[in-house]
């Protein structure tokens, strides 16, 4: 399990837009870098980060070895009722993590 | 202030293309599907100067949509220049998003260009580059 | 009239060496400072988050008060002189030592848990002024860390103080060179895409000089980190902090 740091309101009044901020610990190995043996060290990257809100998907990223390493994604939700997010993080040699925010709309 | 090169796609399809530029339209090319992305429209923000590539802030936005389901920024997209590979992030929005703008730290090898192009609902495509001065650390571990 | 001249000549005495003495985040660019700020992006603070994990788990709490209150101004006042060994000793080997003795574990140097609790540690004593002991028994140590600072080491034959001191400001390569302060350990170096201690720091800059890098926890660090402390005395400790 990684380490992952979410920043959000824990509350909203209906209709404000409200910033979500996920960090999250993870190598982000390019596959571009050599280890001290002089060998490619394997790509191991997240590639995909998604959000949901009530089961429904509101927010998405594709990401690449170009993201710095211990990803940061900052993106906005309008708070339209209350609910449960849901983030989720997969990427290579089998990674997936979930992690479950509830945010209480006014 | 953040600066923002303005590059039309005229200008840089009139200039000598070397291998990375046509890979980055390439890129860009598919991302839209073949379509001309419309300069203007998305902002990429991000300091002209960085003191180290490894995690790099950057801010892309489209400050003018409604966010609304019959209008909207359905994606943005982030290209490079010269990394190893041409694509660094892009990322899917719906209506729900309320505000068309996300923010992540990339990576950079050198000093080189970047190009962010968002989608809209009605299908159309617009695109921003700036030119960023990476300078890179004397002492490596 | 002479009198207030004199006076504004000697401000920056009056006012105390803190004035003129710069941090690694006073130096840093503004998009690197902002990530430092705020704790929802200061990549340091997923390892502060462990550190705070870790206390739970291992049941800091049953000796400790709140790690709040009883941590408060414990980093700030490091290295400090441990009468049983009769040497100072850094923050990092008392948490060590701590474990070891009253928990029969073993922390490794510079481990993702030594670095973690270290960060959630350090990170209690944030805003207060540096504080080194003024304990006498430490005198000795950090005369010999002044020593190490002063010292040309390396094939490349430079000391601390030569970069650190005198050119402080000035670029080497695209970097700009610090005044090397350590009130921003354990932190997060670019560099590095991770948390890493001030002993690590330091045998890189041996290494970067080409000269042999001293022993984890060896006398040699832990005098200059005593020496590096009084010599940023007053400066707000900022740990875990972001570094390029």
């Amino acid at each position: 399990m990684a380490r992952v740091l979410i920043t959000m309101p824990a509350e909203a009044r209906r209709g404000e837009i409200i910033e979500i901020r996920c960090l999250i610990a993870h190598p982000m190995e390019t596959g571009y870098r050599t280890g001290d043996d002089g060998k490619r060290l394997t790509r191991n990257i997240i590639r995909r980060f998604r959000c949901f809100f009530g089961g429904e998907l509101v927010f998405s990223a594709e990401l690449f070895p170009a993201v710095a390493a211990n990803p940061l994604i900052s993106f906005w939700l309008r708070a339209s009722e209350s609910g449960e997010l849901r983030f989720s993080w997969e990427g290579d040699e089998g990674f997936s993590q979930v992690e479950t925010r509830v945010l209480t709309v006014t | 202030m953040k600066r923002r090169a303005v590059l039309g796609w005229l200008a840089l399809s009139g200039q000598l293309a070397s291998a990375s530029t046509e890979e980055l339209r390439a890129a860009i090319l598919l991302y839209t599907g073949g379509v001309e992305p419309k300069p203007g429209g998305v902002q990429i923000d991000i300091a002209p100067l960085v003191e180290n590539g490894n995690a790099v802030p950057v801010t892309l936005r489209v400050d003018d949509s409604p966010m609304r389901p019959d209008d909207h920024v359905q994606g943005i997209a982030l290209f490079n220049q010269l990394n190893p590979q041409r694509d660094v992030a892009r990322f899917s929005l719906t209506p729900a998003s309320g505000k068309a703008q996300v923010a992540t730290r990339i990576r950079l090898a050198t000093s080189q260009q970047l190009v962010a192009v968002a989608k809209l609902s009605d299908g159309s495509y617009r695109s921003q580059a700036v030119d960023v001065v990476v300078t890179l650390a004397a002492c490596v571990e | 009239m002479k009198l207030a001249f004199a006076a504004v000549l000697l401000l920056p005495l009056l006012l105390g060496a803190s004035a003129s003495r710069r941090s690694g985040y006073d130096m840093m660019s503004p998009a690197l400072q902002a990530m430092q700020r705020d704790d929802g992006s200061n990549p340091a603070m997923l390892w502060a988050d462990g550190g705070r994990a870790l206390w739970q788990q291992w049941a800091c709490g049953k000796c400790h008060a709140p790690a709040a209150q009883s941590m408060s101004g414990v980093a700030a006042r490091y290295p400090a002189f441990d009468t049983a060994l009769k040497k100072p000793i850094t923050l990092a080997q008392r948490i060590q030592q701590c474990r070891r003795l009253d928990h029969g574990a073993e922390l490794v140097p510079e481990s993702e848990d030594l670095l973690s609790i270290g960060a959630w540690i350090a990170l209690q004593s944030r805003g207060q002024p540096a504080a080194p002991p003024t304990d006498e028994r430490l005198r000795p140590f950090r005369e010999r860390g002044q020593i190490l600072f002063e010292r040309r080491i390396g094939q490349l034959n430079l000391s601390c103080a030569q970069c650190h001191d005198q050119r402080a400001g000035a670029k080497l390569g695209g970097s700009t060179i610090p005044e090397a302060h350590p009130t921003g350990y354990p932190l997060y170096r670019l560099e590095w895409q991770g948390l890493g201690s001030l002993q690590r720091r330091l045998r890189n800059c041996a290494a970067g000089v080409r000269a042999q890098p001293w022993d984890w926890n060896s006398e040699e660090l832990v005098d200059l980190e005593l020496y590096l402390m009084q010599r940023a005395a007053g400066m707000p400790m900022d740990a875990p902090a972001v570094r390029p």
